[in-house]
């Protein structure tokens, strides 16, 4: 909550920003004193907690493993390893767990809840365990979220006469319910070893236990011959209690009833049960072992409704839903109740591979996977960090995740060239070629102000962007004008193919390729070239100036480089540029001192063109003897 | 690669390190460092993967990372180095150099040294992007295009090497810098009072793709390797300069780092973008082994760019042959399955460590070598 020092008078103001907002305060007037603090207020704190990022890491690995599943293989194939990835993402979230554990984290609780749902959801909806095996299940279900019947069991077996324990019987008796008899037969066994007096009735209770017929799913027994076994021991079990043959032994006769599945015995034991869906389960377990998935729906709410232990809480009605195989309305609860999709999103991915999702479209957007997942890498992409991942989870929606990742990722903060590197591979993997320009321009602009040419123009050329590269070419060469020196040389001799991108570009490349040629001694090759140059329009006529006068040293050799008709070119040009620079649209504010220049390089080129032209002619009309 | 296991370590790894063992003891490295990048609050972690006496198997695995102590790093974690056994050098995405000394005693961190600015611009930050070090000395190379060589008990720096504007690399291959770094650590000698680069480090003309790694040979230092943005790994020698003697397609994406076997010159291990770390095996003049341990493997045909000058030279290495006359190279994939982009990795004797953009640590402690 954020507080406003002297609220009178005073509003608040906001902006949103990327998965956030921006509060003030503000007197919404011109001028006026105010707290100078803008709060931000983060819709997400989960994903800045570094135990989760483990979470969401992890889990995105398994997600990206899940979407690459052959899609031709059978569904019959495929449902031993959607129940294997269910339990790895329940793994991560139980390791994760652990972890918030030790540090006392209070978000424990939260992901105890997501755990205990997701679970209950792997046993409902993706192993779909028919009648028989159902019952197995949820035990499993019920023994793993309930650990503390193994701590009092710990104590007990640990202290110096455990059947004297005050927990003792709690300890029995919790066994018993949670369906683990042998262990329950163990314990009793040192009771009995205390009370030799009591044998017989000992001996009754350890023969009741283990007699009790449990469903094997991979055996040859059928449900029926199964339900036929249970129901004489049910009747045997009755008989015991009616004989009151435990009449000697409070306990053993509560347990006895609990045999039975006796609802008011069980209800008594509320504490020891702790939740409604534990007294369903044990319940089923002794009233109903061959339950129906069909079924199950009714007897949650029956047994909801007797034994609410507190208030209603979203946990509750999010596991009555799953009970009654309501999917969507497991998936509606958990978003409204949880702060973070990644629950609802991964799951319901899950679920959509199971084809278990109708496909109904929502009246916005896609249908309801694509929705939560573009929710979740949205949040994911506000993260200074996790954005990269949120990358591979657009790729997986099909309808928007593209448009989603376009906007995106151009609000990638680019701090270094590494970074943008990274993001620009990215772009580049999946043809978003507007996004390449705008973020190679960005960097190319950074390297701009900074002036370091040959780094803008690697970029430039990276994104192809022509326009740009003319812009960076023209800086080169107003530098060469000043400094007289390239920089960034080693960029320019190794343009390759990429020279071709801008006429300037183009143009640079081939000067500094004269430039080579000429430091090379190759003059002639020099020669044609710089002529090239001019005679195709390559250069830019206020380059001219500087060709030309490049050109001098090569007409004062003592040896004829020009040739003749390489000469009346140059003289062509050289009348070119003069007769424009002649006109009168030339800059008038230019000084004496230029002017002079100007002039005398005209001049001084007029005379080694001459020159050149004599010596040229000479040499061609020489008929060698 | 059963012997691969990863640990999420909720923070970006952009390097690892083993921590230098002696060579006089033949012990596998047990501590090694990393450092985080694109966090809000970046970090230099010490990781321990050795017998703790007392976490018995709780961690499920021997040889599981723990961490012993971290400190807190401004700015990206660029590069870093070892300069001994207890200090290691960083360098900073704010441009900063800055030498961490790490007590096993008291398992601490502490800032030895700390240049704030060894690389910048007028009006910005320039990113240090790669650093080598040959104790006392450092030398570093930052986006702003300078080589500045530091000593590790002084304040200022030794020597800045000009603005390169002359003959300065495009940005992109800052990193191979480091390369001609190691070469003015040679001519130092020769230069003492210019430092200049030698003119020509092997004018690398013939490519086009930035280079973001180099390595060099241990024992035969002409020999060097290289990794750009197109993920190819070449081969050079320096001598003959030029074009590469052999291209590989390595990766499908950016590689980020090579590294030749300290100790057995015939491995070499690379890592990528797109998430996979390669292990090279050149056969020299045995047998190629028949078997590899776990993983997909492939054969890779060297393609051949230059065959060697001057006939048959008594030392000449496997890695020189350009064409498969002499052997094939076989590489293996080191990481289970795709993971996202591997940052970063080290070797020493049989162990391998690496750093992922996903967050996650591998330790390899067989590596067959």
């Amino acid at each position: 909550a954020i507080h406003l020092q002297e609220p009178e008078g005073k509003h608040m103001g906001f902006a949103w920003g990327q998965g956030n907002i921006f509060v003030y305060e503000t007197l919404f007037k011109a001028t006026g004193s105010g707290s100078p603090f803008i709060h931000e207020v983060r819709k997400d704190e989960d994903i800045y907690s570094p135990i989760l990022r483990k979470l969401f890491n992890e889990s995105h690995h398994i997600f990206v493993g899940l979407q690459t599943i052959r899609e031709d293989l059978p569904s019959k194939n495929k449902k031993p390893q959607f129940v294997s990835i269910s339990k790895n993402y329940r793994s991560v979230i139980r390791a994760c767990m652990e972890e918030l554990h030790i540090s006392l984290n209070p978000t424990v609780s939260i992901l105890l809840a997501i755990e205990l749902i997701w679970n209950l959801c792997e046993v409902l909806f993706i192993d779909a365990a028919p009648a028989g095996s159902l019952l197995l299940h949820l035990l499993d279900w019920v023994r793993l979220h309930k650990a503390d019947v193994d701590e009092k069991a710990r104590d007990v077996l640990q202290s110096d006469s455990p059947a004297e324990h005050r927990d003792y019987w709690d300890v029995v008796v919790s066994y018993v319910l949670q369906g683990r008899l042998d262990e329950a037969r163990q314990m009793l066994g040192k009771k009995a070893t205390l009370t030799p007096a009591a044998n017989n009735i000992f001996k009754m209770m350890d023969n009741l236990l283990s007699k009790m017929p449990f469903y094997n799913p991979g055996g040859t027994q059928t449900l029926t011959e199964f339900d036929v076994k249970w129901r004489h021991w049910h009747e045997e079990v009755d008989r015991c209690l009616q004989d009151n043959s435990f009449a000697s032994n409070q306990h053993l006769e509560v347990l006895c009833k609990i045999l039975l599945g006796d609802e008011d015995t069980l209800l008594e034991h509320k504490d020891l049960l702790g939740t409604w869906y534990h007294f369903l389960v044990s319940r089923l377990l002794f009233c109903h072992p061959t339950v129906k998935p069909t079924e199950l729906h009714y007897y949650a709410q029956v047994n909801y409704s007797t034994k609410t232990l507190s208030a209603p809480e979203p946990l509750d009605s999010i596991l009555l839903a799953a009970f009654e195989f309501d999917i969507h309305q497991v998936i509606k609860d958990c978003s409204i109740a949880l702060n973070n999709w990644w629950f609802v999103a991964h799951l319901t991915d899950l679920l959509d591979h199971c084809k278990l999702l109708q496909s109904h479209n929502l009246h916005f957007g896609s249908n309801l996977r694509e929705f939560l997942l573009l929710e979740y890498a949205s949040g994911l992409f506000t993260h200074h960090s996790l954005w990269q991942l949120a990358v591979d989870y657009f790729d997986h929606c099909l309808e928007f995740g593209r448009v989603y990742l376009e906007l995106q990722i151009e609000r990638v903060p680019l701090d270094t060239e590494r970074k943008a590197l990274k993001v620009l591979r990215i772009c580049e993997q999946r043809q978003m070629s507007e996004q390449v320009r705008s973020i190679c321009k960005i960097m190319a602009m950074r390297a701009l102000r900074n002036n370091r040419l040959g780094s803008a123009l690697s970029w430039s050329i990276r994104a192809k962007d022509a326009a740009f590269a003319t812009l960076i070419s023209e800086r080169f060469l107003q530098d060469y004008c000043a400094k007289g020196t390239f920089s960034d040389l080693d960029l320019i001799d190794n343009l390759g193919p990429a020279m071709l991108l801008s006429d300037r570009l183009t143009f640079l490349g081939k000067y500094r390729e004269f430039h080579k040629l000429y430091g090379e001694k190759r003059f002639k090759e020099a020669a044609k070239l710089l002529l090239s140059l001019m005679t195709a329009k390559i250069a830019p006529r206020s380059f001219w100036m500087t060709l030309l006068t490049d050109a001098l040293p090569l007409l004062e050799q003592k040896e004829v480089i020009f040739s003749a008709d390489q000469t009346y070119e140059l003289m062509f040009c050289l009348e070119e540029l003069t007769s424009s620079l002649n006109t009168p649209s030339s800059d008038s504010d230019k000084s004496m001192q230029e002017e002079d220049v100007e002039l005398t390089k005209v001049e001084l080129l007029r005379l080694a063109l001459s020159r050149n032209l004599a010596m040229a002619i000479v040499k061609e009309g020489t008929v060698e003897t | 690669m059963e012997n691969i296991n990863a640990k999420y370590v909720s923070q970006k790894i952009s390097k690892t390190r083993w921590c230098p063992v002696s060579y006089s003891s033949l012990q596998q490295p047990e501590v090694f460092a990393t450092g985080s990048w694109d966090n809000e609050d970046n970090k230099v972690s010490i990781w321990s993967i050795g017998n703790h006496n007392n976490s018995g198997l709780e961690d499920g695995f021997e040889g599981d990372p723990q961490i012993l102590c971290e400190h807190k790093h401004g700015g990206d974690v660029l590069d870093l180095q070892f300069l001994d056994q207890e200090r290691m050098v960083s360098a900073s995405s704010t441009g900063a150099v800055t030498i961490f000394r790490y007590h096993p005693n008291t398992h601490t961190i502490s800032v030895l040294q700390h240049w704030a600015r060894a690389h910048s611009y007028p009006c910005d930050n320039a990113p240090c992007t790669a650093l080598v070090c040959s104790s006392p000395e450092i030398v570093t190379v930052g986006e702003d295009g300078r080589i500045v060589v530091f000593r590790a008990d002084q304040e200022g720096a030794v020597r800045v090497i000009g603005e390169m504007r002359t003959r300065m690399l495009p940005p992109h291959k800052e990193s191979s810098l480091k390369l001609s770094v190691v070469f003015v650590r040679e001519c130092r000698q020769q230069h003492n009072s210019r430092g200049d680069l030698p003119k020509d480090h092997g004018g690398f003309d013939g490519d086009r793709a930035p280079l973001h790694c180099v390595d060099r040979h241990p024992n035969q230092q002409h020999i060097v390797a290289t990794g750009g943005q197109d993920g190819m790994l070449c081969v050079w020698d320096v001598r003959q300069g030029g074009t590469p003697i052999s291209l590989m397609e390595a990766h499908s994406a950016e590689m980020w780092e090579v590294r030749f076997h300290p100790t057995n010159p015939d491995h070499l291990f690379t890592c990528s973008e797109d998430g996979s770390l390669l292990h090279w095996e050149t056969a020299s003049h045995s047998e190629m082994p028949s078997f590899l341990q776990g993983g997909r493997n492939s054969s890779v045909i060297s393609h051949g760019a230059l065959t060697p000058a001057g006939g048959n030279r008594p030392l000449s290495s496997a890695w020189l042959c350009g064409d498969s006359g002499k052997g094939c190279l076989e590489t293996t994939h080191m990481l289970p399955s795709q993971t996202m982009s591997v940052n970063s990795l080290d070797i020493i004797g049989q162990c391998l460590v690496c750093g992922t953009d996903g967050e996650a640590i591998f330790v390899n402690r067989h590596v067959p070598v």
